[in-house]
């Protein structure tokens, strides 16, 4: 039974919500309580602005069970704007190829879904490329 | 006519924040045709936007209410309704509204509640946000229209029921890029079309859907709120209509005095097929997006079983600054890959497992 910890970590995956060290300044994502740059306590919340870069990537085509049913995906370390660098699906390719260094931006989508039709649905960030907006 | 025939809110309403959502795929009707018909049917839209596969109702709706957001300069705690319409949400039993609401950072101290009237399900939540803002009960509320339409494999829905919708930030007219003058809806129990708990794909009542049911609800609830409110066509910058073809919002624009001039940038079914609850609603962002203060828009929804709900609407000056804060409609619709019907078939989960 993973319920309790998919709610406990609802805010941190629908909206990338981490936190900023009061000390250093550092921002910090997943939130930990501690700064890993300085060391310092550090609980206030910071909502990330999702636009990074991707760092490197993979390809999966033989998933984890409960992922079976959107292989093949990518998944990517992706920098974010404000630093650290997450694990993170990308979302959206279409026949898009995938670089180093390409800007992608977060978006809150299906993740996987628990005991097939009858679990409930996880949700959570993945990021994708940047939307091209005309002039 | 009486006097209350219009719905008006005691304190002025409009559209403080919009944002629109289609996903990034496509399938054109002509894929669809060569499939059922050896590519002999004539196609009612060139093509339909499909979502991909970790794509629902709830994570579209939180895409197009973040998009609302950025439009709108307001805290998400301040709002106090976020209610979603749709005929497809992913729970059967588990708001949609919750997802959203806490994805957007507007819970807990909200209302949140699913809505359904098969294609006005997002304009009921509109009128109702409306009256929730014009009562003084709340000073923000989020309607939001978005549908994953889903249509039987060789129907003659599966051509057009396309997936997309948009979300409507509510406020004070003070603070809005359009104020909504006043709504008028048209309701009759006309069973043109439905779904039975527990199925997959709805029916319909085939060519029972036009005329009683389509042009009479919304012809009825478009004359009436253009008579009371003193209007004609001719008044009106803009129009958009429930789209669920081509032709259907193009003869009813046709039958209340509007011309293809007025309709042509809110119709959006030729190229991301009939969005259903969000069908309208992303018309209007489609407009909004380029529209100038001063402009009047008209725009009547259509949901079977049935009923219209109609929106007099007037563009403020605080339009221009809010356009480019969010990507605009067309922005996603030129964003576009085009699939097969296998592919189609494998993200609508259409193959028996």
């Amino acid at each position: 039974m993973e319920i309790p910890r998919h709610w406990r970590l609802k805010q941190q995956r629908y909206s990338l919500v981490g936190e900023t060290c009061p000390h250093c300044e550092a921002k910090i994502f997943p939130p930990r309580d501690v700064c890993p740059t300085c060391g310092g306590e550090a609980k206030t919340q910071y909502t990330f602005s999702g636009k990074g870069e991707v760092f490197s990537y993979t390809t999966i085509y033989e998933a984890p069970s409960g992922y079976d049913e959107t292989a093949p995906y990518t998944v990517a370390l992706v920098k974010l704007e404000e630093g650290p660098i997450i694990t993170a699906q990308l979302t959206d390719l279409g026949d898009q190829p995938v670089e180093i260094g390409m800007p992608v931006e977060m978006v809150t989508r299906k993740l996987r879904s628990e005991n097939e039709d009858r679990g409930i649905l996880i949700y959570g960030y993945k990021f994708r490329p940047v939307l091209s907006r005309a002039a | 006519m009486p006097e209350n025939t219009l719905l008006k809110p005691v304190k002025p309403v409009g559209i403080v924040g919009y944002g629109a959502y289609v996903p990034r795929y496509r399938i054109p009707a002509k894929e669809i045709a060569r499939i059922w018909t050896g590519g002999k049917d004539s196609v009612p839209i060139k093509e339909k936007a499909v979502p991909g596969l970790d794509e629902d109702v709830a994570t579209m709706s939180i895409e197009a209410a973040r998009n609302a957001l950025l439009r709108a300069p307001v805290n998400p705690q301040e709002i106090r309704a976020v209610w979603v319409g749709s005929e497809s949400h992913p729970y059967a039993v588990k708001p949609t509204s919750t997802i959203v609401a806490e994805a957007i950072g507007a819970a807990p101290n909200v209302q949140a509640g699913d809505w359904e009237f098969a294609c006005k399900a997002g304009t009921e939540a509109m009128v109702a946000a409306i009256g929730l803002v014009g009562s003084g009960m709340a000073h923000y509320a989020m309607a939001i229209g978005m549908d994953t339409a889903q249509g039987r494999p060789g129907d003659a829905l599966e051509y057009t029921a396309g997936a997309g919708g948009a979300a409507y930030l509510l406020g004070p007219a003070e603070e809005s890029l359009a104020v909504i003058n006043a709504t008028f809806s048209y309701v009759t129990d006309t069973p043109d079309f439905w779904r039975r708990p527990e199925q997959k794909y709805p029916q319909h009542g085939l060519r029972f859907t036009g005329e009683p049911a389509y042009f009479k609800h919304i012809t009825e609830a478009g004359k009436t709120l253009m008579e009371a409110s003193g209007t004609t066509a001719k008044d009106y910058r803009y129009a958009v209509f429930h789209q669920p073809n081509t032709k259907f919002p193009q003869r009813v624009a046709g039958i209340l005095g509007f011309t293809k001039e007025q309709i042509a940038p809110g119709l959006l079914v030729p190229v991301i097929g009939n969005t259903y609850a969000g069908a309208a609603v992303i018309g209007l962002t489609a407009i909004l997006d380029i529209a100038e203060p001063g402009d009047r828009i008209l725009m009547v929804s259509f949901g079977s079983g049935a009923g219209s709900d109609a929106f007099d609407i007037l563009v403020t000056e605080a339009i221009k600054e809010r356009q480019g804060r969010a990507p605009k409609t067309q922005d996603y619709i030129a964003r576009r890959t085009e699939i097969d019907y296998g592919t189609y078939v494998r993200f609508r989960d259409k193959l028996a497992k």
